[in-house]
């Protein structure tokens, strides 16, 4: 059995194997500030007075925040109220990231089945939880009754061996499984990922591979948990195990092998996340504006990496850099490393934990002609705001090697 | 019905940009649907019109407002060659009908479309096309309503473990 199946099967107590549709009992529901208000109005509509339990539903905002309309703000109005009524710790907008702020507090763990009315909720198959996206009817309805239909979905392997070069990294892994794979390439399906590159990699950058599963349109996209696993894990919660390994037999739709050792840094080029190239192919395009942050990116880990790259120089006076940490940890972290006194001195915004320009919701949104290279995890048109702007993808590497030049630069030739 | 034609790939930013998303009255959303991709749908779209589209259609944010403002513009049928997941099932949680059609790409826009569920095709300038079949759950869903009608009719919702 893959990891998928095994998770399903432990938690239904009966065989099943994916293609299987299966009511099943959810461990963790996360909404946010732009899908939970319609979330809770469908609780209501569906007759929902309490939810199934407040201990499993994690609640904050961080797409707009602090709140940039009225709207928005009545929106976060409706959901603290709701917070406070039901019992349910409300993270407001202190910590950061949804996905970021889900996992550093311990509310995911291995084999857990997860839902988050947000697209990469898939994020946290990083911790060997399957965890996938939904919209907020469905959230409704998992809020009422903890549970939601699944169809265990076939499983696409991918098994990535060796170690990255200098300034390579795994944003640069999963562009290139992006591109490879295309934008539904693994629709329906689960992403499992392992090999020797996965084994040696940290949380952070599990986490940025996991997120991006959505970007092939997978429904789940998963490390299995082991000791690096538990490690992160250990002081967030307990009681934790690695037993949900896949069988040596188990049954996958497709089975893929990367050699990340001879991958060099990617971008994806818009207006498709699977318009992927080598930094090569593109070096030398003006950009605007650069943002280091997101889920996929806002980790200390990539802070460390920009800041690296960037030396004792100043950003390039004719970019935007925007740096955003993930949430109010990787910040802490960051601002203690002394990073943030050095971006700040080099030229760059920082901004308080958020999901910043990358929705395009907030802040920091593009005119038209305008050029974006971002760390975040989509370049469809219009996204960060102008549909005549454009938006290119990458690593921190290779974000602050652009903010540094001005125009998009392999990270490593500085 | 009139064809509404999209390619491949059509994400959730171009149904409905992030800067809208503070709004969930479908009626408010439609006014800004596909805005900056084709700025005269939400003008000249009908009650009843259909949106016909190429492969994945839907990708991207989990955000339902997309489903909504398409309804909300009087759509209820959306054909396209393929659906992404979530999309497809926000589609059907919002009563819209998402129908998996492999030949929607030859369909031209303006065309006039007709759906034939029961017999699972379209029919648009004398060709037939035909759908491939909603899976059982989800046309229980369906035939309550959408999901939040379902709901309201199984009060007890019995899981995999029980």
């Amino acid at each position: 059995m893959t990891v998928a199946e095994k998770i399903f099967q432990s938690k239904c107590g009966r065989s099943i194997r994916a293609g299987d549709v299966v009511m099943a009992g959810i461990d963790a529901a996360m909404i946010h500030d732009i899908t939970g208000p319609l979330a809770i109005t469908q609780f209501w509509e569906m007759g929902g007075e309490r939810v199934f339990d407040p201990e499993k539903i994690i609640l904050l905002f961080d797409h707009q925040i602090p709140a940039d309309s009225i709207p928005a703000a009545k929106n976060h109005q409706m959901m603290r109220a709701f917070a406070e009524e039901q019992g349910i710790v409300n993270y407001d907008l202190r910590e950061g990231v949804c996905h970021q702020v889900a996992l550093e507090k311990g509310r995911v763990g291995p084999g857990d089945i997860v839902v988050g009315s947000d697209s990469h909720t898939c994020m946290y198959g990083a911790v060997g939880a399957f965890a996938t996206g939904i919209g907020s009817t469905d959230m409704g309805f998992a809020l009422k009754y903890g549970a939601l239909y699944f169809r265990v979905p076939e499983t696409i392997r991918v098994d990535a061996e060796g170690s990255f070069d200098r300034r390579v990294g795994p944003k640069d892994l999963i562009l290139r499984m992006a591109g490879d794979i295309g934008a539904d390439g693994a629709t329906y399906r689960a992403l499992e990922f392992g090999g020797s590159a996965f084994s040696g990699m940290s949380m952070a950058g599990r986490m940025t591979c996991s997120n991006m599963a959505i970007e092939m349109g997978g429904k789940a996209g998963i490390v299995p948990p082991d000791e690096t696993t538990l490690e992160y894990l250990k002081d967030r919660r307990s009681g934790d195990s690695m037993d949900i390994a896949p069988d040596a037999d188990a049954v996958y739709l497709e089975k893929r092998q990367y050699d990340v050792g001879s991958l060099s840094p990617q971008v994806a080029v818009p207006h498709n996340v699977d318009n992927v190239v080598s930094v090569e192919d593109v070096a030398g395009r003006k950009v605007d504006q650069v943002f280091i942050g997101s889920c996929t990116n806002g980790r200390f880990e990539d802070m460390q990496e920009a800041a690296e790259v960037l030396g004792s120089d100043s950003f390039n006076e004719k970019v935007r850099v925007i740096i955003i940490p993930a949430s109010r940890d990787e910040y802490l972290k960051t601002l203690r490393a002394g990073l943030i006194e050095r971006f700040v001195e080099a030229g760059a915004l920082v901004e308080a934990p958020c999901c910043g320009p990358c929705m395009g919701g907030a802040f920091g949104l593009l005119a038209p002609g305008e050029v974006s290279l971002s760390t975040s995890n989509r370049n469809f048109r219009g996204r960060q705001g102008s549909t005549e702007a454009e938006v290119y993808l990458s690593s921190p590497a290779t974000a602050a090697a652009s903010a540094l030049y001005g125009e998009i630069t392999d990270p490593r030739e500085v | 019905m009139r064809a509404w034609k999209f390619g491949n790939d059509i994400d959730t930013d171009a149904i409905i940009p992030g800067r809208f998303l503070t709004i969930y009255d479908e009626k408010e959303l439609a006014k800004h649907a596909f805005e900056g991709t084709r700025d005269e749908f939400s003008k000249q779209a009908a009650e009843g019109d259909v949106i016909v589209a190429g492969r994945n259609f839907g990708c991207g944010s989990s955000r339902e407002h997309a489903p909504l403002a398409i309804r909300g513009a009087g759509v209820r049928v959306i054909v396209a060659e393929s659906f992404a997941r979530i999309f497809y099932r926000n589609a059907i949680n919002t009563g819209l009908l998402p129908l998996t059609c492999p030949g929607a790409g030859a369909i031209k826009d303006g065309s006039s479309v007709t759906v034939n569920t029961s017999d699972g095709y379209i029919e648009s300038e004398g060709k037939r096309y035909p759908t491939e079949p909603v899976p059982d759950f989800l046309l229980e869903i369906i035939r309550a309503g959408g999901l939040v009608e379902y709901a309201l009719a199984h009060p007890e919702i019995k899981t995999c473990t029980e």
